[in-house]
């Protein structure tokens, strides 16, 4: 029995759909700077002028976001309920664990 | 003077909610965004109203393309925000939306400063209104925060004016500069409003805890206002072009982390609004049409985003990412209209977010802020990450979470709005020349080139490459039952914190003065009461006798006296 109750198979629900999905991603990303090969781009900019210059920088651009975030979750995450507590034991809270399967890993 | 008023058709409306019940007061709700509207339709530009008061003279109505840009936006947003609200059977939450949007009509018509500040202060009170009617002690308490900062700006507002007024003899809401007499207090009351850096914590503090249909209303006009004024106050400071960087770049990291998938929202907010300051401290014609273009699609597209997550929240009665999931299964249509609007506000091709957002991004390139650029770029690939993925993977896809079992679509009023708006994004991002034609600027920008197509879907593509491989490789951050640190720490922990320590260590001070202060009164009184007392010998009472007797001595002495 899935959890959605109804016992529906969904379209995400078969791993294959998922792999396609990441599949079909992979490929418009090769196709994206492929294209910058066979065009003349005119430009705005002298930094444009590296060859897939805007792709390189989305993609480093959101690796460090997302790991500069985590190392900022270490100095600014609190338990839930921290601003309601006394000011005694506010400081000491580490967030609760989450259970394993909570956070949404397995499913891509 | 009281021949047009364009805010008069909200306010009488906000006014018949207030009288009228059920299916009545719906049809008010409803007939008085678009009465407005052709209010505004009918007035021509360059109108204004004028009444002399004492030796100012002031100008509550004044009609020219800025002003009607945002106030053709606010009465469309209060139209779908009513309608998306429509099944909600709260007086206090109708009359205050209605108010609240009439108050942000009336402030982009007011032509001087003393009008809008009346309206400034109007959109704080109608707006608190709003994340009162959560009805919660948390909602409460935020609400209050909230007032006190946006009474906090309206104060700062009425100073600077003041100041400006009888500096320069004016109260003319025009091009105020931050070199004018009074202008640095101007400058940090909309600063406050439009959520420059530190003065933000109202926004992600109160904006999620206001109830799901209030939070897009909220989401819609205050900050816009806000921006509207800095386009008619302060085009071309470049102050603002730093200020909105750090507003574009700092929100992104905290939206990845933060649980709250309303407080996500709430920071990307921000993120848009410092695209928007961008805009207004480049100040060339490009810029400006950028600034107020991506404020008329940021209103509808952040709207569409707290729409689908208020949807969320009124179905399952949760918001928090860590608890969400797996929703596209029942609410498949929330979902699809959710991803438009994540589509719009990552600027895809073909959405709304794109056709206006580029106009500040190429203003940037062309007035030589390279690092600007950068950080814009950086700002985009981020708000995609955020905005465009985090939301709807969070709350649609996923895991399963509980609530699929029993999770459903929306009120169909709920999926009516969020279609009008999702309508509105692909509309506007396909055929952008019908905002072009409102905007202030004639400018013969067009979005659509091929080389300018190409990088902004390499830039996002690849943002969404990053995002799958960092799942895919479990290094992305887990949504976490959790809070985080934000400026608002400084007046919700550290000042009472410091104060309740300070008050603590004072305590002992106060009981040794207490003490000391109280034997002094008790020596004091003891004194009083040893000579003034009930016997005491000055305050005693006398017998009869005894005066008798002094009498008598008296006498006898006199007697003596005079033998001699």
């Amino acid at each position: 029995m899935n959890s959605d109750g109804d016992g529906k198979r969904y379209l995400f629900d078969n791993p294959r759909n998922v792999r396609l999905v990441v599949r079909g991603l992979s490929a418009i990303c090769v196709l994206l700077v492929g294209i910058e090969l066979v065009v003349h781009r005119h430009l705005a900019h002298e930094w444009e002028s590296l060859f897939g210059f805007y792709a390189l920088y989305g993609f480093v651009a959101c690796v460090l976001l997302v790991l500069l975030a985590a190392e900022m979750r270490k100095l600014v995450m609190r338990d839930e309920d921290y601003y309601e507590r006394a000011p005694e034991n506010a400081g000491t809270g580490a967030p609760r664990a989450v259970e394993p399967d909570a956070t949404g890993d397995e499913d891509v | 003077m009281f021949e047009y008023w364009p805010a008069l058709p909200l306010f009488a409306g906000a006014a018949l909610a207030g009288l009228l019940r059920g299916k009545e007061r719906a049809l008010i709700m409803l007939a008085a965004p678009l009465l407005g509207a052709y209010g505004l339709y009918q007035a021509a530009p360059g109108t204004t109203v004028t009444i002399e008061l004492f030796d100012y003279t002031l100008t509550p109505v004044r009609v020219d393309d800025l002003s009607l840009l945002f106030g053709y936006l606010f009465h469309l947003a209060a139209f779908i925000g009513v309608l998306f609200a429509l099944h909600i059977k709260d007086r206090l939450q109708d009359i205050a939306a209605l108010a609240y949007a009439g108050s942000a009509v009336g402030a982009v018509f007011a032509g001087d400063l003393m009008t809008l500040f009346v309206y400034w202060e109007l959109l704080a009170v109608t707006s608190a209104a709003l994340v009162f009617a959560r009805r919660s002690e948390r909602a409460l308490a935020s609400g209050m925060r909230y007032l006190i900062m946006q009474v906090g700006s309206g104060v700062l507002l009425l100073a600077g004016a003041l100041v400006y007024a009888s500096a320069t003899g004016s109260l003319e809401f025009d091009r105020i500069g931050l070199d004018a007499p009074g202008g640095w207090l101007i400058f940090l009351a909309f600063g406050i409003k439009s959520a420059f850096p530190f003065l933000h914590g109202w926004l992600i503090d109160a904006y999620p805890e206001s109830t799901p249909t209030g939070t897009v209303f909220l989401s819609a006009f205050t900050t816009k206002v806000a921006i509207y004024a800095l386009a008619r106050g302060f085009p071309g400071t470049e102050l603002l072009v730093y200020i909105g960087a750090l507003m574009t770049c700092f929100p992104i990291f905290y939206a990845v982390i933060e649980n709250d998938l309303r407080r996500v929202l709430a920071y990307s907010l921000i993120n848009q609004l410092g695209f928007m300051v961008v805009g207004i401290g480049i100040g060339t014609d490009l810029a400006l049409n950028g600034a107020v273009a991506h404020a008329f699609n940021d209103v509808i597209f952040k709207g569409l985003l707290m729409m689908s997550m208020g949807a969320v929240l009124h179905v399952t009665g949760e918001i928090r990412g860590s608890e969400l999931g797996g929703l596209y299964k029942k609410m498949p249509k929330t979902a699809i209209l959710c991803m438009v609007g994540a589509a719009s506000i990552s600027a895809f091709p073909l959405f709304s977010g794109f056709v206006s957002k580029s106009m500040v991004v190429s203003a940037a390139v062309s007035e030589g802020y390279s690092f600007i650029w950068l950080a814009l770029l950086f700002a985009s690939a981020g708000v995609f990450h955020h905005a465009g993925i985090k939301i709807p993977f969070f709350a649609f896809f996923a895991h399963d979470s509980r609530f699929v079992a029993t999770a459903h679509e929306p009120p169909s009023n709920m999926l009516i709005a969020m279609t009008i708006a999702a309508a509105l994004c692909i509309g506007i991002g396909t055929f952008p020349g019908f905002l072009y034609s409102l905007l202030p600027y004639e400018t013969g920008y067009s979005p659509y080139d091929f080389t300018h197509v190409l990088a902004q879907l390499q830039l996002l593509a690849f943002s969404a490459l990053a995002f799958t491989w960092l799942k895919l490789a479990g290094i992305y951050p887990p949504e976490l039952k959790s809070l985080n640190l934000d400026v608002e720490w400084l007046y919700r922990r550290l000042i009472p914190d410091a104060v309740h320590i300070a008050l603590g260590k004072l305590a002992p001070i106060d009981r040794e003065l207490r003490r000391r202060g109280g034997t002094v009164i008790d020596r004091a009184l003891r004194g009083l009461e040893r000579h003034h007392g009930a016997y005491s010998g000055l305050g005693g009472t006398w017998p009869t006798g005894s005066m008798v007797l002094w009498v008598a001595a008296l006498l006898g002495i006199s007697l003596v006296f005079y033998y001699f």
